[in-house]
């Protein structure tokens, strides 16, 4: 039989969701020397994972990596086949038949939980399904969010709660031209949220968003940024933090702190913004209180211990409380299992060799991983090029291993197996039809586009 | 809003930075990087990666004395191959990096 990965007989790679994870291990795969053949699975319509569902609606540049994706797509190479879900489907041992490989970007689906009493309370939420919402994501398009009360609470320093906080600063003057969904922008139009604090465990030298991210804050046009300064005092360790050089990064963020607490807020009332975002730092909620919904939650300030770059906080003993109506977590992702795959439940990833999926330490034959199902969490777009391009290294490498002396038949063994289950899949060329009528939507309104936000529809667009 | 490379590239090219570039921006000659300002998405994941933190956002290189780099890597980039694998770092690389105090 010809050669695995010539002509006769190309590597067969299927690949678990249409992130940008994703897509950069498909281009890896393309680019490479032997004749390869992917298959890309998604359980949405549509593709392109948080690039469409995660970037912020304000954050229309950084969507601009769907030019690269929709190249990407366009090669012979590649093959989309959207709106089925592996595990219900198709399962992984179908995937084994049909394919050599198999290389799972299916992300970080669920949130880290504060593990704290009241935490489900109704007016606690997840950023995920906040951002999720106002993206448009089918998962999340029913949820409803009270945004009645003046006060909002979000938990973690990162660029997911940077987003949630802008969302709820901004004015729906200043949303209304971007592609959030329409249903966000009508709920958003009756917000009564005045405050908004956003509160890190750890002090302001170790708080996670990127420069560009807290910029933003100080440039809205109806909310201020608020920064005590008493609270940007700094113990020695982070002083030695700022300090290096290759912190630069901390430091810039620091400053902006710095910046939006020498701003004066106390002047006369007219001179003030409508809204205002609090940040404060060590602090940690340890309760949520209130009977049938969120009213009140506990916080107890923190200390920081440790050498400089393993600082840790702990609570101090002192608490108080803040009077809120809505909570929003965000303080990290977590994967969720897939059946048939081997998952690391302290980690919430898929354990993995660089990038080969281990079981007990051993290697799974033509089981791959690559993105925040395989590294946790961490990083923007771009990290996840990197770490795909590892791991399509892995898999080349592999390639004597993944011959199983017959020919795989990829997605012809699929769409066999999907037509007699009745499943309705989705092309690349459907998808486009689709993407097409969202923005000839959007352009009505001067928005890029409106989100189709029900599968249905878009199942009902096609035929 | 664009994304820069500086002068401290020359003569280092480390190349870092285009294996976290989402949308190959990257273009080099034999000198150093630039990134062409209408492929660049902003993302700033780049930033970080350099070895000699070349690369900065508009919004700092005015503080740094720069400006004039927005222009050349304008200017330069479109002409020049793409970038979007790791390279070896030029002959001598390591001694500027120590010479720029990283």
């Amino acid at each position: 039989m010809a050669q695995l990965g010539s002509e006769q007989n190309p590597l067969r790679v299927a690949i678990v969701g249409s992130g940008p994870s994703g897509f950069y291990a498909a281009e890896a795969l393309i680019k490479s020397d032997i004749d390869i053949k992917v298959d890309m699975l998604e359980r949405l319509p549509s593709p392109y994972g948080l690039v469409r569902s995660g970037v912020a609606p304000d954050h229309p540049k950084l969507k601009q990596a769907i030019l690269l994706y929709d190249k990407i797509a366009q090669s012979p190479e590649f093959n989309l086949i959207a709106n089925i879900t592996v595990g219900k489907d198709i399962s992984v041992d179908e995937l084994r038949d049909s394919h050599h490989a198999i290389i799972f970007t299916c992300g970080a689906e669920s949130d880290r939980r504060l593990g704290i009493p009241g935490e489900d309370l109704a007016g606690s939420y997840t950023a995920t399904e906040f951002v999720a919402w106002y993206n448009g994501h089918p998962d999340y398009r029913d949820r409803q969010f009270d945004l009645s009360n003046e006060v909002a609470v979000i938990i973690g320093q990162g660029n997911v709660a940077a987003d949630v906080a802008r969302i709820l600063s901004k004015t729906v003057d200043e949303l209304k031209h971007t592609d959030i969904a329409e249903h966000a922008l009508d709920v958003l139009a009756e917000s009564k949220i005045k405050d908004i604090y956003v509160i890190g465990r750890r002090g302001p030298a170790q708080a996670k968003f990127t420069p560009k991210e807290l910029r933003e804050f100080g440039e809205l046009e109806h909310c201020d940024a608020v920064v005590d300064s008493t609270e940007l005092e700094l113990n020695k360790a982070s002083h030695i933090e700022l300090e290096e050089k290759s912190n630069i990064g901390s430091k810039k963020i620091y400053d902006l702190f710095q910046k939006y607490s020498s701003r004066a807020i106390s002047g006369p009332a007219s001179s003030r913004k409508a809204r205002r975002c609090h940040f404060q730092f060590l602090r940690s909620p340890v309760e949520l209180l209130g009977d049938s919904k969120l009213e009140r939650v506990r916080i107890e300030h923190n200390q920081l211990s440790g050498d400089p770059f393993k600082q840790s906080a702990r609570g101090s003993g002192k608490f108080y409380e803040l009077e809120t109506g809505i909570l929003f977590r965000s303080i990290g992702y977590r994967g969720i299992p897939m059946q048939g795959v081997p998952f690391h439940d302290g980690w919430g990833v898929f354990p993995n060799d660089d990038g080969r999926i281990t079981e007990n330490d051993e290697i799974v034959p033509q089981f791959y991983t690559a993105g925040w199902i395989k590294r946790g969490p961490s990083g923007i777009i771009g990290t996840n090029r990197a770490c795909s391009v590892a791991t399509v290294n892995s898999l080349l490498a592999d390639l004597d291993t993944l011959d199983s002396g017959d020919q795989k038949a990829g997605a012809e063994t699929l769409y066999s197996l999907l037509d007699s289950r009745n499943v309705r899949y989705i092309n690349y060329q459907e998808w486009k039809s689709i993407d097409a009528t969202e923005v000839e939507r959007g352009q009505a309104k001067g928005k890029p586009r409106e989100k189709i936000t029900y599968v249905k529809e878009m199942l009902e667009l096609l035929n | 809003m664009t994304t820069i490379v500086t002068d401290n590239c020359k003569s280092c090219r480390f190349t870092d930075c285009v294996t976290v570039c989402p949308v190959a921006c990257f273009h080099f000659d034999d000198e150093m990087l630039y990134i062409d300002p209408d492929v660049c998405i902003d993302c700033s994941a780049c930033i970080p990666e350099c070895p000699v933190q070349a690369i900065f956002e508009d919004d700092d290189i005015v503080a740094e004395g720069k400006e004039e780099w927005i222009a050349i890597n304008a200017e330069r980039a479109p002409d020049l191959p793409v970038c979007d694998e790791q390279m070896d770092p030029l002959p001598g690389a390591e001694e500027r990096k120590t010479e720029l105090g990283f």
